[in-house]
């Protein structure tokens, strides 16, 4: 991230939330990260996962629960899916590369909590081996977190330790597969050509491009004017 | 027509089993089921909701949702950043335009590009506008559901002037498909902002309107007064957000807390609260809101800055690596998109964070105990959208 007046690049409020995490779940905290003037990431030992949620609900103050869901870090072997179902698949790569907070596994589980007074938002991180999708469930934090592991249960295929009723939330009950994972196929693209591909246009080369958006620029100016 | 197999045959009875299960009203030793829905009216689409009832007293209540699941964050991942503004207008249908607008604001932000401030400041009147139609149908329908027909029918007249100022700004009724990144496909018509003004004072006087015709009714305010009480705590733990949250006591709205580079700190406006946390709270709250959104609105159409509508971007929007979060303060509360980009032509993984789908969490909590036909009413008071919920 560049360094701009606005945003200076130490951003004391979101650094004394990573410290305080860490004094009072030490190793615990394994991976942060901070987008001066906007986000703070924090990655915690899954061990750590449900007294992280505590620490910064009771301790400092982000009594407000947003979300929780996961990503599954592993690279779509089926691509974007744009081109023709006869072309070849893109080269499948199975290099996991996580984002912010670093992270080792396929899976995480994220959550955003905020605190009203302090007008910030944390994003807690955690990583889920792959032998072993399971985790604590949030649901002495949060209330709010019951759909929300219900969906991340069916759509991921990660289990909540302590969730009574892990039923699916929009899936039918005998629904086979975790439909968010990467290698669970789309198949309405992979059956049918997507349609769009029909009225996408040539591209003007890299040279007619820049002349081509001066020239919208002034239209646009003159229009406002 | 093709003969079934004997299996099929089996999964369709097992099928029509599974729904008259739940479609028969029968006693039990625990007391009787009451299945509301899936096409009840105070659902808003096709939300189920399973009543287990003493006599006229709600015992426990489930929601069941997933009719209308369309799968957008699957969908979103085979798709070009441009062509999910399409997508994501369908979540909450009555205020499309506001749905775009995080989005696009997370892609911007991980590109590090901002919209110039005419584009800004055009982005707030329409999201403001959406919010006006979102919430003005919101009023008479809340009317409707505890008897009053009329309301209902002025709300969608008026509702109509301010869909039809959208349409003439973006040409789509419901489903404008605006916003672009990096700014908006077009600029204003010519005398859209004299139109606009006179559609402001039009929807003010529906506000006095609904005043007199709902508010101060009798028989409104002892069906809402002090029916579905949701504590400040509670709303906070379940994360809701929005006109919910502030009618339970929270001072809290992302327009004027997170601004996230819209218009809306250039003007002035009051963010309104209650401290009651009943039906009728919320329904107070919405009303004022809309008032505070045509102030708005007038004062950013007499401030409207000259300039471009587009910044420069690139012909083929490709986004950086990185992840982003942005949410605001949209008609039903907040909505968030947490994107993560690989650096391609598409989003990598998004998480919609829609405000329905956390207003709602909080109904089995709140239907305890209480009797059958303020159910109906708490229902219509928390406001969701079918497609806000099941995305």
């Amino acid at each position: 991230m560049e360094e701009t007046p606005e945003a200076p690049a130490v951003d004391e409020a979101r650094q004394a939330i990573i410290d305080k995490l860490t004094t009072e779940l030490g190793d615990a905290v394994v991976g942060s990260h901070i987008q001066p003037g906007h986000d703070v990431w924090v990655r915690v030992t899954r061990e750590a996962w449900r007294t992280a949620g505590l620490v910064a609900r009771d301790q400092l103050g982000y009594r407000y629960f947003e979300y929780l869901s996961a990503i599954d870090w592993l690279p779509s072997p089926f691509g974007l899916s744009e081109n023709s179902p006869t072309d070849a698949l893109p080269e499948a790569s199975t290099e996991i590369v996580t984002g912010h907070g670093g992270g080792d596994t396929r899976f995480q589980v994220i959550a955003r909590v905020h605190s009203l007074s302090q007008k910030m938002g944390i994003h807690l991180k955690v990583d889920l081996p792959d032998d072993d999708l399971s985790i604590t469930s949030w649901l002495p934090v949060f209330a709010g977190v019951n759909w929300h592991e219900r969906e991340v249960h069916e759509m991921f295929g990660i289990t909540f330790a302590g969730h009574p009723y892990l039923r699916n939330l929009y899936l039918p009950g005998e629904f086979e597969g975790h439909p968010l994972r990467k290698d669970f196929p789309l198949l309405a693209r992979l059956v049918k050509p997507w349609p769009g591909i029909v009225d996408v246009e040539p591209m003007p080369a890299s040279g007619d491009d820049a002349e081509a958006e001066a020239a919208e620029a002034t239209e646009t100016e003159e229009a406002a004017g | 027509m093709t003969a079934l197999t004997e299996r099929q045959q089996l999964a369709y009875a097992n099928a029509q089993a599974a729904d008259g299960r739940v479609n028969l009203e029968f006693e039990t030793d625990e007391g009787m089921t009451l299945n509301m829905g899936p096409q009840h009216p105070a659902t808003h689409g096709t939300l189920r909701i399973v009543l287990k009832l003493d006599g006229e007293q709600v015992i426990s209540c489930e929601p069941i949702m997933g009719y209308m699941h369309r799968g957008y964050e699957k969908l979103v991942e085979v798709r070009t950043y441009p062509q999910v503004t399409t997508l994501v207008n369908r979540i909450d249908w009555l205020g499309s335009f506001a749905n775009e607008v995080p989005f696009i604001l997370a892609a911007e932000k991980l590109m590090d590009i901002e919209a110039p401030p005419r584009a800004q400041w055009i982005r707030t009147i329409l999201f403001e506008l959406s919010r006006i139609s979102n919430i003005s149908l919101f009023v008479g329908d809340m009317a409707l559901h505890i008897g009053a027909i009329s309301a209902a029918f002025y709300a969608f007249r008026d509702r109509e002037y301010v869909l039809n100022q959208i349409e003439a700004a973006t040409g789509g009724r419901f489903h404008p498909n605006f916003d672009r990144i990096g700014g908006l496909k077009d600029d204003l018509p010519k005398g859209w902002i004299a139109d606009t003004k006179a559609t402001m004072n039009k929807i003010r006087d529906f506000c006095d309107e609904m005043e007199t015709l709902v508010e101060g009714n009798e028989i409104f305010q002892t069906r809402t007064r002090g029916i579905g009480v949701i504590p400040a705590d509670v709303a906070l733990a379940y994360g809701m957000s929005g006109a919910n949250l502030r009618a339970s006591g929270v001072d809290w709205d992302l327009r004027r807390d997170e601004p996230v580079g819209l218009a809306w700190n250039e003007c002035d406006w009051n963010v309104i609260t209650h401290p009651d946390g009943d039906s009728f709270a919320r329904f107070w709250v919405r009303l004022q809101e809309i008032r505070e959104s045509t102030r708005i609105v007038d004062q950013l159409l007499d401030g409207l800055p000259a300039g471009p509508i587009m910044a420069k971007v690139p012909r083929i929007i490709k986004v950086p690596e990185g992840e982003a979060w942005v949410a605001t303060e949209n008609p039903l509360g907040e909505m968030g998109y947490y994107v993560v980009s690989k650096g391609g032509l598409g989003p990598f993984r998004v998480k919609i964070r829609t405000a329905s789908f956390n207003n709602i969490a909080v109904i089995p909590w709140v239907t305890r105990g209480v009797y059958v036909p303020d159910v109906v009413t708490i229902l219509a008071s928390l406001y969701f959208i079918l497609g806000d919920i099941d995305r």
